[in-house]
């Protein structure tokens, strides 16, 4: 493997290890999201994604099910595309 | 091999930083002792965060309440497994450890009164068995987050040192069984490292992972437990497991009770309400266990919903959107986030799912682990304790009631940290490094850095959940507990032959699965054969075969050993601290 492709899978192995939480509902929202459709997304909705990471699981929860919306409007986008994949 | 590893040395290693093992570090921190916690994941996203219903204790704020009456239901949840010196020690700290959570910024929803709301949960009583009462307290209804939080916060401040994504391997134990610390590897890094310890800690979290269908996170592989059996400690009422009637089929979200409470109802293929066949009073309120066997009964008797017909549906759109809206609203947005289908209009598909794992590491309420390591049935395990979820103290015997978890993990957390701290006063300094013992650990890990063809650790963990789920759910009788037991074992032999295809260092996750499913392994185990000796039903263990408690021959803890598969049993704590004990009758609500 060269190393871009390296860093590219190792940014991806991180990423999947991150998408592993507390709430048996949130890693059924984001695990199949990374595997199958993260790869596929613009620069910047990837961005938003990680953002979104950041988020506490009680608080991610609550967006991710149209509870509660979040606080960065931007992060609309992304929480529709993970819904639509589930 | 040991030499080259890098070593950490700390007073008290704690493993795992959910509430049981946050609480614990804090009260070791607040009292100066170096601590270090090893959590997987980062520390907020423990699986305390997901615990939504709230923390019993008797303040008597809505309705006339003392810790007695909490014992005593406990006790009876517990159908009479539950140790009454540990039941005791739990319901007298509640209202204190309320009261400090408070303290220290939990918001628990309050009265108008001001004082501390308290809503009314199934299995609570006043006056020993009387009237309904109000216990459980609640931070709206993210009471787990709001506590794990709290308890993060403050150990930072009491400056605990963390290892967050570090995955611990095994115990380090010298000859004469003392814990010495763990072995642990970095996830992002791949690189091991010794963490030596005066005391340690194991506060891991359940095994709800064993089951296909389940309600818990994925980081709930039971690593402490299986830990343990490795290190020669025996598992405790390893067949004590709650199901819960109404999982979202194929994902294992559960669907609380509440939705048959507002008259939802459960049907077969023929459109059936079947469970007017099974509990013609109680229907679709009959008791947990009831309805679970009635839908596998169902699902086997080939009257299954869906192209596979292994599920039911849960009917609620007879409710009208008003109802589900105004009374359900955590459900609906739950269906149709997952299943893309409004509840107000289709029926849900529906199948027991696994929740709560009652048995553990045995410890006393110390928190200490014991064992029959010698001439007695609990003799300490020096260096060692455990908490919560992953231990068997035991509170919860063969049944929990909701609103006692939170309050066990703060329980004994606090109680573990106390006696570590004692500990530690007389056990000053480190002990010498037992290097077979991080060989051994070390050797766990490398096998899995043998390369070519092999089986894959996905399709085995897939095998080992539907297997435990399909001869150790919630329908058990000899003949399929038997069944279970040969399936197992066989799966552990072909674990042996499996072989990873990633073997790169760097956030391997497919090799921290691979360790993950060597404990769910063992955990299965454990589970199955202690299911299939205890030949009578009680709490959540319930065989047709034998339909009754028998407390003649039962009234007593299993325990589990991974070498030879030995099972042993160990008299019940019927001897509260100060009351009288409660007798075992006959358990009726």
């Amino acid at each position: 493997m060269n190393s871009i492709a390296e860093d590219s899978a190792n940014i991806k192995a991180r990423l999947q290890w991150r998408c592993r939480r507390g709430m048996l509902e949130l890693d059924l929202l984001l695990l199949p999201f990374v595997e199958n459709v993260y790869d596929s997304l613009s620069a910047e909705d990837k961005h938003k994604f990680h953002l979104l990471l950041d988020l506490q699981d009680q608080e991610l929860l609550e967006c991710l099910m149209l509870q509660t919306p979040p606080q960065d409007n931007n992060l609309n986008d992304i929480i529709s595309q993970i819904r639509s994949t589930v | 091999m040991s030499s080259s590893i890098p070593v950490r040395r700390f007073d008290t290693l704690v493993i795992g930083a959910g509430g049981g093992g946050l609480r614990a570090a804090l009260q070791l921190a607040q009292a100066d002792a170096h601590v270090a916690v090893v959590s997987k994941v980062f520390p907020t996203r423990s699986h305390t965060v997901a615990a939504q219903g709230g923390m019993n204790a008797a303040l008597a704020n809505v309705l006339p309440d003392n810790w007695h009456w909490h014992m005593f239901d406990t006790i009876k949840g517990s159908d009479y497994l539950a140790d009454q010196d540990a039941v005791e020690y739990m319901c007298r700290a509640a209202p204190r450890l309320v009261v400090e959570l408070e303290h220290a910024g939990v918001p628990f929803s309050r009265l108008d009164n001001g004082k501390i709301y308290q809503r009314p949960f199934g299995g609570q009583s006043q006056n020993f068995g009387g009237d309904q009462a109000a216990r459980t307290c609640a931070a709206a209804d993210r009471t787990g987050h709001a506590i794990l939080h709290s308890l993060y916060q403050q150990n930072i401040h009491a400056k605990t040192h963390f290892f967050d994504e570090y995955l611990a391997l095994d115990l380090i134990y010298d000859d004469e069984g003392t814990i010495l610390g763990a072995v642990v590897m970095e996830i992002e890094t791949g690189e091991t490292m010794v963490i030596e310890a005066k005391a340690t800690l194991l506060a891991t979290g359940g095994a709800g992972q064993i089951f296909r269908t389940n309600t818990n996170a994925h980081i709930n592989t039971g690593d402490g437990m299986g830990m343990a059996l490795r290190a020669g400690i025996p598992l405790q009422d390893m067949e004590f497991f709650q199901f819960h009637p109404t999982g979202i089929a194929g994902k294992g979200m559960l669907i609380t009770e509440g939705a048959r409470g507002e008259g939802g109802y459960l049907l077969n293929k023929d459109g059936e309400r079947f469970m007017e066949r099974y509990a013609p009073n109680a229907k679709d309120l009959a008791s947990r266990d009831v309805v679970s066997r009635a839908i596998y009964t169902e699902v086997k008797e080939g009257r299954g919903c869906g192209p596979n017909a292994d599920h039911v549906m849960l009917k609620l759109d007879h409710l009208g959107m008003d109802v589900i809206q105004k009374r359900l609203p955590g459900i609906r947005s739950t269906i149709q986030t997952f299943l893309h289908i409004d509840p107000a209009s289709e029926s849900i598909p529906v199948y027991p799912t696994a929740h709560y794992t009652m048995g553990g590491i045995p410890t006393n309420r110390h928190g200490q682990v014991v064992a029959p390591l010698g001439q007695t049935a609990e003799e300490t395990v020096q260096g060692l304790y455990a908490v919560g979820e992953c231990a068997c103290v035991s509170v919860h015997g063969a049944n929990r009631l909701g609103g006692n978890s939170l309050l066990d993990i703060v329980v004994f957390g606090r109680a573990a940290g106390n006696h570590i701290i004692d500990y530690l006063k007389e056990n000053r300094y480190h002990r010498p490094m037992a290097d077979d013992s991080i060989d051994k650990a070390m050797a766990r890990l490398s096998r899995w850095g043998q390369k070519g063809e092999g089986e894959s650790v996905r399709q085995l963990k897939d095998e080992l959940k539907k297997t435990m789920e399909d001869f150790c759910g919630v329908f058990r009788t000899d003949e399929i507990l038997a069944e279970g037991v040969d399936k197992v074992i066989a799966l552990e032999a072909r674990l042996q032959d499996a072989r990873l295809q990633d073997h790169s260092k760097v956030f391997n996750t497919a090799r921290v699965e691979a360790l993950e499913l060597e404990n769910l392994m063992d955990i299965a185990l454990a589970t199955v054969c202690s299911a299939h000796a205890r030949k009578e039903s009680r709490g959540a263990h319930s065989r047709i075969d034998y339909p009754d408690r028998d407390d003649e021959r039962w009234l007593k803890h299993s325990l589990f050993f991974k070498e030879g598969r030995k099972l042993d049993y160990k008299p019940v704590r019927m001897k509260p601290l100060t009351v009288d004990s409660f007798p075992p009758k006959a358990r009726v609500y």
